[in-house]
């Protein structure tokens, strides 16, 4: 079960995020993964487990490897809160706009 | 002009952004009139508020009441905390859902921006059992009851 706590600390690290993109094109080994980065394969492994106990990652065994794949759900279930808030906030203000444009200046405004 | 951008900051705060074609004093007033508040909170067609205590002072109470024609309801409760005339409002405020959410922690701050307002609100993540709660609701009733419930959390 995706822990969005968990999951928003997991998304507050650049190479964590960096990361998840990779894995957005498809399924890839910790090696793989460790190539494009600048930081040794154990430290990737290190980003890898603090995504996969959030719930944005999954792996398989298979053999002496462990595949990495985004996790069903796990980045849509933010997505969609974050997609649901803004759309709140969008209709709020647009509805802002037109109470602002419909106030009067005010009173302080006069010169005196 | 009128674009909005949201940003996690962190993994404890949301951060909302956008321009308004009015003056801070506006926009401030906006958000601490309680006739005007009343106008634009709303969320999705169909839902009105028809109880909206706005006592924008430190400590002043903050009590927001909706309800739509089908008999539904829900309201939200809080407290100011700190109000700087038409720059900056800090309030704390809940939902009643009806189950009370953890209090959520909000700073919203208006900056002249040419002959508009830059507003930036920033306001803490809803614990995990609430957001997940929230988006479960979401998900079982078509989210609409939802949207209105997400935006209340600014």
């Amino acid at each position: 079960m995706l822990d969005l706590d968990t999951a928003f600390s997991a998304l507050s690290d650049p190479t964590r995020r960096a990361i998840l993109g990779r894995l957005a094109l498809g399924e890839q080994t910790v090696m793989e993964l460790a190539q494009p980065f600048d930081i040794s394969q154990p430290a990737i492994s290190k980003h890898l487990r603090v995504l996969e106990s959030a719930g944005l990652i999954a792996r398989r065994v298979e053999g002496a490897k462990r595949p990495c794949r985004l996790a069903k759900g796990g980045v849509e279930a933010i997505d969609q809160w974050l997609a649901m808030l803004r759309k709140a906030l969008v209709s709020n203000y647009d509805r802002l706009d037109a109470v602002l444009a419909d106030m009067k200046p005010p009173r302080g405004r006069r010169k005196r | 002009m009128s674009r909005l951008t949201l940003k996690t900051e962190g993994d404890k705060c949301i951060v909302v952004t956008r321009r308004f074609a009015a003056r801070p004093e506006a926009v401030y007033r906006a958000h601490t009139d309680p006739t005007l508040v009343q106008k634009w909170l709303l969320g999705p067609e169909g839902w009105t508020m028809p109880v909206c205590i706005c006592e924008a002072m430190p400590k002043g109470k903050i009590r927001y009441e909706w309800a739509n024609e089908k008999g539904g309801g829900f309201y939200l409760t809080g407290e100011f905390i700190e109000l700087t005339p038409y720059r900056r409002i800090v309030h704390v405020e809940r939902m009643h859902l009806p189950d009370v959410t953890p209090d959520n922690h909000v700073e919203t701050s208006f900056e002249p921006d040419g002959t508009g307002t830059l507003m930036t609100v920033r306001m803490t993540l809803p614990d995990v059992e609430t957001r997940t709660r929230m988006l479960s609701t979401g998900m079982e009733r078509g989210m609409e009851a939802s949207y209105v419930r997400f935006e209340h959390m600014i």
